[in-house]
């Protein structure tokens, strides 16, 4: 186990030098010139707007990340499914079937009343 | 494994490391080149032979370059938001071999950081972390652009992440084991007939066009570089970004399209294997890594002529072709899969019947693919438009744009 992950760890180790290391050299030599305009929100040369958490922004995003959560955990499931189905024959077959049929109802009833649509 | 020595995980995770930093480092010049070839242009052609070391140049000059940080962002995550990018795209390589197996010192490993039992899920993980660079980058900016930008971008990633999972389960269904190297094994032999390469991509065709096309929408590369949209978001997430941790940015995207060049090679086209032509074993050892080389600078290609030829998609048309077309695709297809698979474990098909179950599970899914993409409204135009994109109109993103190609998009 150990053995198996000591060289990803290694990697990660140097992946982080590598971009931290990077961006500790770049603020040590690199200049600062600070103005009130440089520091304030890029907006086009427009006067920033109030604050920015307080905007809404499309309720499809929501949607999204709802639909998200359903069919990704619908995709973890189907792979230890994936490695395993071949003892379970048929019948690990229907009950994967079952299982993605529950699911596609859903979906295509979704797909009817227009929740995939983006206007 | 656990008889090599103590350097041999080190020389892996370096060797690994640099690879594909000079592939990426490659990959940025060839782009600009190839790119301004095909509009007409020169490209980078000042430093070293045909510019090739402009992506260094460029990148020594970004150390000098000064790094604002706006007042009204989240510091802590406007910082972290680039290392995560950097540090998952590092890491999303790990279990990816880039050649054979070689012996150096009396040592005999293969040519990859770690050949991980879950290394599928590896590869997705690492994919998902990806996100959450995009996404703290959008939000800890704490400004309009920025803010569109990162949610559109994590929406588009998260949706083509469903179909590029579902294409990769039925490859995992089909070789029966999350192993990477095994995936790699199952397709060194010989396909329907002997010669033909036993690649995935031609067993599982369906989901190697939707990992295809999840893999460039993944990267957030043209045409679904939307998260980016020069013409509207200025620079999407990273717009607060500059200096240093704009060039982390820049670096996670390039090598993004490397990771993923490597990943569909690894999946779909065998990794490296490929004829040695008879040579001697002194230097068969290389032909891995060439084929390998070979085969993901093919699809890093793919990738700059796409850019280089396809106009932007529309956000709208983009999230229904995920969701509509290749999340149930994918589904179907991963089904269909298993039950080929149980067929072929219980009885003895002959080619012909195996061609033509193929061929058949092809038609299915491609009519299925049809039925989904052929929406009634396929001309229309949006009525309705979103406030932000208008205001996106205004003077000033052409100008930003101008700049951020400069530094080297």
């Amino acid at each position: 186990m150990f053995e198996e992950y000591l060289p990803v760890l290694i990697l990660a180790v140097v992946a982080t030098a590598f971009a931290a290391g990077s961006l500790v050299v770049s603020s040590l030599v690199g200049p600062r010139v600070p103005n009130p305009t440089k520091l304030s929100a890029y907006e086009c040369g427009n006067e920033p707007l109030a604050e920015i958490r307080t905007t809404r922004f499309p309720i499809r995003f929501y949607l999204v990340a709802m639909l998200f959560l359903i069919f990704d955990i619908e995709t973890v499931f189907l792979y230890p499914w994936a490695v395993v189905f071949r003892s379970f024959g048929w019948f690990g077959l229907a009950q994967m079937g079952v299982f993605v049929a529950i699911l596609g109802v859903a979906f295509v009833y979704e797909f009817g009343r227009g929740g995939l649509e983006w206007d | 494994m656990s008889e090599h020595a103590l350097w041999v995980p080190f020389f892996r995770a370096i060797v690994v490391f640099v690879y594909f930093l000079l592939v990426t480092a490659v990959l940025i010049w060839a782009e600009r080149r190839i790119v301004a070839r095909m509009q007409a242009r020169l490209g980078p052609n000042r430093i070293g032979p045909f510019g090739a070391l402009q992506t260094l140049v460029d990148g020594v000059k970004m150390f000098f370059k000064e790094d604002v940080t706006p007042a009204m962002v989240d510091r802590p995550v406007f910082v972290l938001a680039p290392l995560i990018g950097v540090i998952a795209g590092f890491l999303s390589m790990a279990v990816i071999p880039i050649g054979g197996e070689v012996t150096l010192f009396g040592e005999t490993f293969t040519l990859v950081v770690s050949d991980l039992n879950v290394g599928v899920l590896w590869i997705l993980a690492m994919g998902s972390i990806h996100v959450y660079s995009v996404f703290l980058a959008g939000w800890s900016s704490n400004s309009p652009y920025p803010l569109m930008g990162g949610v559109r971008a994590s929406a588009q990633m998260i949706s083509y992440e469903i179909a590029q999972g579902l294409a990769v389960a039925s490859v995992v269904i089909y070789t029966g084991s999350l192993r990477v190297g095994d995936i790699v094994a199952a397709q060194s032999g010989d396909g329907l007939f002997p010669g033909m390469p036993g690649w995935n991509a031609i067993v599982l065709f369906p989901a190697f066009l939707i990992f295809t096309i999840g893999m460039v929408a993944e990267a957030g590369r043209p045409p679904f570089d939307l998260a980016e949209a020069e013409g509207e978001l200025v620079g999407g997430f990273h717009t607060e970004y500059s200096g240093m941790k704009f060039g982390m940015f820049m670096l996670a995207e390039f090598m993004n399209v490397v990771t993923m060049s490597a990943i569909m090679v690894t999946l779909f086209f065998g990794g490296p294997s490929g004829p040695t032509f008879g040579l001697p074993d002194a230097v068969a050892w290389v032909m891995p890594m060439f084929w390998f080389f070979v085969k993901m600078s093919a699809f890093i290609f793919f990738f700059i002529l796409l850019r280089g030829a396809l106009p932007r998609y529309r956000y709208d048309r983009l999230m229904s072709l995920g969701w509509k077309v290749l999340v149930p695709v994918g589904l179907v297809w991963a089904l269909v899969t298993a039950a080929i698979v149980l067929l072929e474990e219980q009885t003895v098909l002959t080619t012909e019947v195996r061609i033509g179950l193929g061929v058949a599970a092809a038609v299915l899914v491609g009519a299925l693919l049809f039925v989904g993409a052929a929406p009634e409204d396929a001309d229309a135009i949006p009525d309705e438009r979103d406030p932000q994109d208008d205001a996106a109109q205004a003077p000033g993103a052409a100008d930003r744009a101008e700049n951020a190609e400069e530094v080297g998009t």
